[in-house]
């Protein structure tokens, strides 16, 4: 390396992975060895590791008290018994739209980061970039910084290479098989089935999951890592649609830099060059191996650790920072034509983006907030419709669930109205006390009855009255109406 | 391929495809997936070798793990029978008061009965055991042979007017025309008197005359006042269900012809519990006594 950026500047021989010329009919993965860097952009991206990491890892262990018989496990998806548990919210398989809420609002929030902030999802909080950048932190503990990782790599086969392989392939296991267990701890009670794991008596769907997340974490965070993103993920694509001249992006600012060249050579020519001393810092420290000099692209997961290098770069030749710095391409533009570049992140984009998504978030909340503890269900036969008794009555069968949200047991009183003359009998029940069939259910259960219900037949104007289920706590609250019909013989 | 165009806007080389002026850009693959690639073709060369694959002319590849799904299907069957053994060995032995009293037997034996009635009675009862002319429907309170457990459980065992179990419910109804028991018009006036009984008839006169046929030729089944006897699987006659129409044509047809309904003898076809898991879904429908 004759050619010196700059003094104290580090000169990287170094060129992007997806080069044009590099191309071939199959492309083999050039390893990317990137380099230590500090600055603002690393920080964040350490506590958003920390975080995301953390709530991942400690959630299963979170305890919420929800009485006797029900599980105290903050967060669990507990499958047998089909409930979602979220700390005070608990749901129901028929609530399941909540979950769609969710859902859509995840969606409808990427579009808004995205059209916002650009791709700060693939930069920062990505499980893939999260993981990859352990990893690589691991990586970079165990075998050193970038020279270091490069020399290793091309030393033959030795004690010292093998025990460093050695080292950093078990930690990379051990985190990778703490993601697949931290997995496992959503679906089942946390310390029970953690005590269940290392007797070896857990059940075998826990092993295998572990065992599959465990290799996909090890490989994919491991080996894959830009891979993933380049070729694997979706995402990139959707993003290309997502994001308009508005949308942040890490840019070079190609003004600024252009024609590139370092000190000592415009020294030495007095050649006239740009603010880029054509050090490839930012290259040498893209976890994705790309030159963000070349625009724009796919593979730039917006992760700003090139704007960290530059920066650094920048302070030790004495140039101002933000050679590479976020920025817009209409932000840019206006730049270059003299007006204040201004980030604009509220626009009439972002503004429906957001609209959407705040609409979405009060529905599920409204929806929560007023979510009855008791909710009843009416299935009326179909075969037969109905059945004619030797008095001449008319009788209808009904599958009546009654559904007990509350965590104490509740008994419920039942009126069937709309129906002269109406008599109830449940099937299975003999215990009528008093004439009036008690229904009692467990709580936070589901209980079906089976219903006659029997109706003179002067009762019946036409061949379909319209009838309600009137079912009321017997301790009081409000009752709850379920609208069904009762069928006869055509008049 | 030198003469391969370069696209003048990314720099890259083209498939040489063009569509109105669009250029398919060459993007090399990964490597890494044509070894996936390669893979996957591996794997399915030991899948060939493992699992039941290639046709041949009459038979095909069994595979060294002997995997079929016909025998995972087999294999689930006798899970689930194994599961069941607990359950069925208890309904075996418990009486049907005992079977309807005991929620957990209760629910197995409903379940149990729900399937072997669509497998064995939906043919003549119907799907929802409503019934057809000629079968009766289930689901109501009016019973030719009794609504009890234990008369139900003995009409399915032993059925009705079949020849091959000695038990079977009997009774025959004289054809009253055909035997030449009564006249014509003596037919008319029983049906008559008949229709009288639900207040449909038309001409008291002839009711009248009914009412003496009926006291000399009809009670002694049906009944003084046509309320029917279980004993005969005579049905009652003063309400509304009718086995076979309850409209003047088809009942002078019953009275002149007779009706003679028949069931097999299901206990020489179905073990016992499937009987009593019958008995107790029969039971359930709604008409139960």
């Amino acid at each position: 390396m004759d050619d010196i950026a700059a003094p104290d500047v580090e000169n990287y021989d170094v060129a992007a992975v997806n080069k044009k010329e590099k191309r071939s009919l199959y492309q083999a993965r050039i390893k990317i060895f990137p380099r230590r860097v500090h600055g603002v952009f690393r920080n964040l991206k350490w506590w958003v590791m920390l975080v995301t990491l953390g709530i991942y890892y400690i959630t299963p262990w979170l305890r919420w008290d929800r009485g006797a018989d029900l599980p105290d496990q903050a967060v669990l998806i507990d499958f047998p018994a089909r409930r979602f548990y979220f700390f005070f919210i608990e749901i129901w398989p028929q609530e399941f739209f909540f979950i769609t809420g969710l859902l859509i609002m995840a969606g409808v929030g990427l579009f808004l980061t995205t059209s916002a902030v650009g791709r700060a999802w693939c930069g920062y909080s990505c499980p893939q970039t999260v993981w990859t950048d352990l990893f690589i932190a691991v990586e970079r503990f165990v075998e050193g910084d970038r020279n270091a990782r490069m020399r290793l790599d091309k030393a033959p086969l030795s004690v010292g290479k093998i025990s460093k392989r050695a080292l950093k392939f078990a930690i990379w296991l051990i985190i990778a098989l703490c993601t697949g267990g931290a997995w496992v701890f959503y679906f089942a009670d946390a310390p029970t089935l953690a005590a269940q794991l290392v007797q070896f008596d857990a059940p075998m769907a826990a092993y295998i999951t572990m065992a599959i997340l465990t290799f996909t974490t090890f490989l994919l965070g491991g080996f894959a890592r830009e891979q993933v993103c380049t070729y694997m993920c979706p995402w990139p694509r959707i993003m290309g649609a997502m994001m308009d001249e508005d949308s942040l992006t890490v840019t070079y600012r190609t003004g600024r830099g252009e024609p590139r060249g370092s000190l000592k050579k415009g020294a030495e020519t007095g050649a006239k060059f740009g603010d880029c001393v054509d050090c490839n810092a930012c290259v040498a420290v893209c976890p994705m191996g790309i030159d963000i000099r070349d625009g724009q692209q796919l593979e730039c997961i917006t992760c700003a650790l090139c704007i960290d290098a530059c920066n650094e770069v920048m302070d030790k030749v004495g140039r101002p920072r933000g050679l590479i710095g976020y920025a817009s391409l209409a932000g840019e533009a206006r730049t270059e034509s003299g007006e204040p570049s201004k980030v604009r992140i509220v626009r009439p984009r972002t503004l429906i983006y957001f609209s959407i998504w705040a609409l979405v978030g009060l529905i599920i909340l409204y929806g929560l907030i007023t979510r009855p503890d008791l909710d009843i269900n009416v299935l009326r036969d179909r075969n037969p419709l109905f059945v004619a008794l030797s008095d001449g009555s008319i009788r209808n069968g009904y599958t009546f669930k009654i559904l007990n949200k509350s965590h104490e047991p509740r008994a419920f009183t039942l009126d069937v109205r709309g129906l002269p003359g109406a008599t109830v009998d449940v099937v299975g029940s003999e215990d009528l006390s008093g004439g009036t069939p008690i229904f009692s259910v467990r709580p936070d259960r589901l209980k079906s009855f089976r219903l006659l219900v029997s109706a003179p037949r002067t009762s019946l104007p036409s061949d379909s009255v319209d009838i309600q289920f009137v079912v009321t706590n017997i301790n009081g609250g409000d009752p709850a109406t379920y609208d069904s019909v009762f069928r006869g013989p055509a008049k | 391929m030198a003469d391969r165009p370069i696209d003048s806007h990314s720099g890259q080389e083209t498939t040489g495809h063009e569509w109105d002026g669009i250029r398919e850009l060459d993007t090399p693959l990964p490597r890494w997936w044509k070894w996936v690639f390669y893979a996957t073709i591996v794997w399915s060369i030991g899948y060939w070798i493992a699992m039941p694959s290639w046709p041949m002319v009459s038979t095909f590849t069994k595979g060294v793990l002997g995997y079929s799904s016909r025998g995972a299907v087999m294999d689930d069957i006798a899970e689930a029978r194994a599961a069941q053994s607990g359950l069925l060995s208890r309904i075996e032995q418990a009486s049907l008061e005992q079977i309807r009293t005991d929620p957990a037997l209760l629910e197995f034996a409903l379940a149990g009965g729900r399937s072997a009635f669509a497998v064995n009675c939906v043919q003549c009862h119907g799907s929802g055991a409503a019934g057809n002319v000629g079968y009766p429907n289930l689901n109501d309170d009016e019973w030719l042979w009794g609504g009890s457990l234990q008369a139900i459980q003995h009409s399915i065992t032993h059925g009705i007017r079949n020849e091959t179990d000695e038990d079977a419910r009997v009774s025959d109804m004289p054809a009253f025309l055909r035997d030449e028991v009564l006249t014509s018009a003596q037919v008319n006036d029983v049906t008559e008197y008949v229709l009288s009984l639900t207040n449909q008839a038309e001409d008291r006169a002839s009711a009248a005359r009914g009412q003496a046929i009926f006291a000399e030729n009809c009670v002694s089944c049906h009944g003084d006042g046509g309320q029917g006897n279980a004993e005969f699987g005579a049905p009652a006659l003063n309400n509304g269900i009718w086995l076979y129409g309850g409209d003047r044509e088809t009942i002078r047809e019953t009275v002149a012809y007779s009706r003679r309904g028949v069931m097999p003898a299901w206990g020489q076809i179905i073990d016992e519990a499937t009987v009593k898991k019958l008995t107790i879904y029969v039971h359930s429908l709604g008409g139960g006594q």
